[in-house]
């Protein structure tokens, strides 16, 4: 049976992660120890943040399963709900409901291969997750490429673990911004010119790509001209919702529910379906 | 012998049939015939060969200038939000209008919400529009399989029976109450002319409701109002509710709430009548697509009477008059703001 | 299965005596009687002695407002800042009353399975479906608007019903399908139908439209996108108003919206009907809509319960009461999107 009550949490910590101040990530921590225990999500899930009095927000969750005793979530300032969140204070009280969606495959699809990551702009919280999980599991994966992007550098989330990941020797990170900007020696470029640069060979690999559509629009091709097919990616899509459990149907895309039967499909999935996403 | 809904109908398509086929008109709104008895469909017919689908009856209850924004936006060369407007004239298009639907149209023009010059009003004067649940009401129980209009009565049949009842007596409350049937807008005619109607009263309905004891009103107004579903048809039919974010889906901040709360729905009613006063031309079609019945026509007539007596306004009697909502005069009457004491005269 | 035979007065008697221990509702008779009555428009909670007589066709509203009533607090809260349970959200007591419907048809009857696929986990349906003991009429005759059987029901379908009743010959057969029907007759005086009735009742049955499910069979067969792509889209979604009528009278639409409301420092999340007419049922907070065009929403309702529902749940999201095809302002008929839509290649 759903349960609709979301699980009480505290905020436990709150990072401003962008220069502009619009995103912040939020540590949060179980009130109940039971729920606490209970609680298993696969990277690529997400869970309803509930603030009493304003509303839920779908959200992905940025910590992995294998950073036990919290949650993160790294949230954009948006509309009413993630304002509300946004001006709330470490100690106070919220709600958190999942978690919810299908999650990556990185039991099936993604055991033993090569890991291509592709991020543009937020959509990089839930690979976030996704990374350190495969960094945890090392033995388990082959080759890891994460390329991000973001449109300058204030704009980059997680810059201090970027640098951690970047000193490591067992993955290849690419991060690039839109521009050229003062201060910023890295990569320059958008990320599906990036992506058409660095990224290997579909040689038994899988790819997951996050981003705003337009992005994923224009990464396939460099993409699609080295040999990736669209079995082999994986997308994460967003949408409307409101319980996130498949019975309320904000969220269709055609016949498929985001929230239920994703939000992670593979690119043969989306293209199935009718553009209104 | 044709009545004078089925000669109106063939001058409706003929004159259509025209405007389509010499290029006057991209596309002409009209009526086509419904699936059940006393229906019609809102249609727009954008070729000569297809005009033949449009009717013309005593159950066009919808206000069809409702469509117009949308439908002179659908004619225009296809072009990017950013785009500029393109050179040259746009496309015209066509749409039946009577009195209170012409009307609607000057306001639209006013409010800027339509270019009077993209618009070939095909005038006809109304002889009243019959309430489909009127009819329904008057042989309750027993099922209507189908209607045949005469001219000046309604044969009405069912599975085991047929009857003859008086069309006017079946006619809506507003159009019964109308004294401009005839189109202020002309630019195709179509039937005949119609002169002013004489009504001594035509807010009687609201001087009935005003003559109620304020418990009496309370009581009126929270049973009216009881069985409305939140569905909205009264706003989506109506053609000056036009607003990209009406004031019922604002989130920052929430005017009203979404339930099925008696606060709620009546704040939602009585806030659409205020954003209609002065605008409003009775033309009926909220309370003609409210599933649950309701008679909300009863507060824009009500605010239609004040505008009428205490700024001598009514919406859309003349193309380029001012608004009344909009319109600031020194001589406003202040009755409701100032007391005795303070009160300005009249012409100071 | 027991099978009873009562009189008008013997119904009207037995329906009074369950109305003594429980919340008995009926179809309204007139519209302002529910304006007081406490149950939405459309129904009224039965006291007095009025008749239990049903008018041809289904009742103004469905039954779905009392499985899936609106509003329905999913939670309450207190955000007084001296609280320490301040923004802990707590459920509300489980409702476990019992409530009769009486003078239902069977296509809402069957509305109700229907409803229940997509609510088999939904804890708040489940409960009221729990609760609720649903006594209806079998049709004798089907209005013009009515095509139940054209879409997986038939008029004298039972699939929903715990007592279903017909009247045959100026009495009443009813048979009680279900030990919620069972409980409900047990103890009461009635006489046991005899072969006479059962044989008519049969005889009913096998001369009544039966389920035809050459449509849904059609519709299933059909490609997607090709359904999605279909011409008859434009010019529905261009007399479309979308307004929530359909939506909203209709026994199967089942999407819902979720609310917080909070009144002086108490508050309450909600859920309460929602339409995909709506623009706001799609809008991301960015701005973007999936379906910000009126055409795109209208195809949605439909392609929702004429294809999607069906591929993921078997049947038609669509009972045949016709109660969209009488309220629709624009008189769009759903029965004539079905023709069309079969007509696709």
């Amino acid at each position: 049976m759903i349960s609709y009550l979301p699980y009480p949490v505290r905020i436990d910590d709150i990072v401003v992660e962008t220069e502009d101040g619009n995103l912040k990530t939020f540590k949060l921590v179980f009130e109940n120890e039971t729920q606490k225990k209970a609680w298993k999500h696969v990277p690529g899930q997400f869970a309803m943040l509930s603030l009493a009095g304003q509303g839920e927000i779908p959200i992905g969750i940025a910590s992995s399963p294998t950073e036990e005793g919290h949650l993160l979530f790294t949230v954009n300032r948006a509309g009413k709900v993630t304002t509300a969140l946004h001006q709330m204070h470490t100690g106070e009280r919220m709600g958190v409901r999942g978690p919810l969606g299908n999650g990556f495959p990185i039991d099936t699809d993604m055991k033993g291969k090569n890991i291509v990551i592709i991020a543009g702009g937020f959509a990089v919280t839930t690979l976030r997750a996704t990374l350190i999980y495969l960094l945890e599991h090392r033995q388990d994966y082959g080759k890891i490429t994460f390329i991000y992007g973001a449109r300058t550098p204030g704009m980059l989330l997680y810059r201090d673990e970027m640098k951690q990941w970047a000193a490591r020797g067992d993955l290849d990170l690419h991060v690039t911004v839109d521009r050229e900007a003062p201060g910023w020696d890295g990569l320059v470029g958008f990320v599906p010119t990036i992506a058409g640069q660095v990224a290997p060979s579909p040689e038994n690999s899988v790819a997951l790509i996050c981003g705003p559509p337009i992005m994923i629009k224009f990464t396939m091709p460099p993409l699609e001209k080295i040999g990736w097919t669209d079995d082999l990616v994986y997308l994460s899509l967003e949408n409307r919702m409101k319980c996130g459990e498949g019975v309320c149907c904000h969220c269709n895309v055609g016949p498929t529910l985001v929230c239920k039967d994703g939000p992670v499909f593979t690119r043969t999935q989306v293209r199935k379906l009718p553009v209104e996403y | 012998m044709p009545t004078i809904n089925e000669k109106l109908t063939e001058e409706i398509r003929a004159k259509a049939k025209a405007l389509l086929a010499e290029g006057t008109v991209a596309a002409v709104i009209g009526y086509a015939r419904g699936s059940l008895p006393m229906t019609v469909k809102p249609t727009v017919v954008r070729t000569a060969d297809d005009c033949g689908k449009l009717v013309w009856n005593s159950f066009c209850v919808l206000n069809l200038a409702n469509y117009l924004p949308e439908v002179l936006k659908s004619v225009e060369p296809p072009r990017g939000p950013r785009d500029p407007k393109p050179e040259g004239p746009l496309p015209k298009v066509a749409v039946l209008a009577t009195g209170c639907w012409s009307r609607n149209i000057v306001v639209q023009t006013q409010e800027h919400q339509v270019d009077r010059d993209r618009v070939m009003v095909m005038g006809v004067a109304s002889r009243g529009m019959v309430s489909r649940r009127k009819v329904e009401a008057n042989f309750a129980g027993r099922e209507i399989l189908a209607v045949e209009e005469l001219d000046h009565d309604l044969v009405v049949k069912g599975a085991d029976f047929e009857e003859k009842i008086n069309r006017w007596s079946m006619v809506r409350d507003n159009c019964h109450t109308c004294t401009h049937p005839d189109p202020v807008l002309v630019d195709v005619r179509i039937g005949e002319p119609a002169s002013e109607r004489k009504n001594p009263n035509p807010f009687q309905q609201v001087d009935d409701i005003e003559k109620k004891s304020n418990d009496e009103r309370w009581a009126w107004f929270t049973s009216e109002f009881a069985t409305c579903i939140r569905c909205y048809a009264c706003r989506n039919a109506c053609p000056l509710c036009y607003c990209p974010t009406c004031f019922v889906d604002d989130a920052k901040p929430q005017w009203v709430g979404k339930s099925l709360d008696a606060v709620d729905t009546g704040l939602f009613h009585l806030l659409r009548a205020y954003h209609c006063a002065g605008r409003c031309t009775d033309c009926g079609a909220c309370e003609s697509v409210c599933p649950m019945g309701i008679n909300m026509r009863m507060l824009t007539k009500k605010l239609n009477k004040d505008v009428l007596d205490l700024y001598g306004m009514e919406a859309g009697m003349q193309p380029g008059s001012p608004l009344p909502l909009t319109t600031y005069a020194t001589n406003d009457p202040q009755k409701f703001i100032v007391t005795e004491a303070g009160a300005v005269k009249e012409g100071e | 299965m027991k099978v009873f035979r009562l009189s008008q007065t013997e119904l009207d008697n037995m329906v009074q005596q369950w109305s003594q221990n429980r919340r008995v509702y009926r179809p309204a008779a007139d519209r302002q009687q529910s304006a007081h009555a406490d149950c939405a428009p459309g129904w009224e909670r039965v006291a007095g002695s009025a008749p239990l007589t049903m008018a041809v066709g289904p009742p103004k509203t469905s039954v779905k407002t009392f499985l899936f009533p609106q509003p329905e607090t999913m939670q309450t809260f207190s955000l007084k800042s001296s609280d320490p349970d301040k923004a802990l959200m707590k459920e509300p007591e489980k409702l476990t009353e019992k409530q009769i419907v009486a003078g239902l048809r069977p296509c809402d009857a069957r509305s109700v399975m229907l409803n229940n696929l997509p609510y088999r986990e939904d804890p708040f349906y489940q409960a009221n479906l729990a609760r609720t003991v649903m006594v209806g009429f079998t049709c004798s005759a089907m209005c013009a608007t009515c095509f139940c059987d054209q879409v997986g029901g038939s008029p004298m379908g039972t699939e929903g019903l715990d007592i279903a009743i017909s009247q045959i010959d100026g009495s009443f057969v009813a048979e009680v399908l279900t030990p919620a029907g069972e409980e409900l007759t047990a103890g009461l005086d009635l006489a046991p139908a005899d072969d006479t009735d059962i044989n008519a009742l049969a005889a009913r049955r096998a001369a009544s439209p039966q389920v035809d499910s050459a449509k849904l069979a059609a519709l299933k067969g059909r490609d997607l996108n090709r359904l999605y792509e279909a011409p008859l889209w434009k010019p529905l979604g261009e007399s479309c108003i979308n307004c929530g009528a359909c939506t909203f009278n209709c026994p199967t639409c089942y999407c819902f919206d979720v609310q917080d409301e909070v009144v002086r420092g108490y508050g309450r999340r909600i859920r309460y009907w929602d339409s995909c007419m709506f623009p706001l049922y799609s809008l991301h907070t960015s701005g973007h809509n999936p379906r910000g065009r009126k055409m795109q929403r209208t195809r949605n309702r439909f392609m929702h319960k004429l294809k999607y529902f069906p591929d993921r749940y078997g049947p038609f999201s669509c009972v045949g009461c016709g109660r969209c095809v009488q309220d629709c302002p624009v008189n769009i008929d759903i029965r004539e999107v079905m023709s069309d839509l079969l007509t696709v290649e």
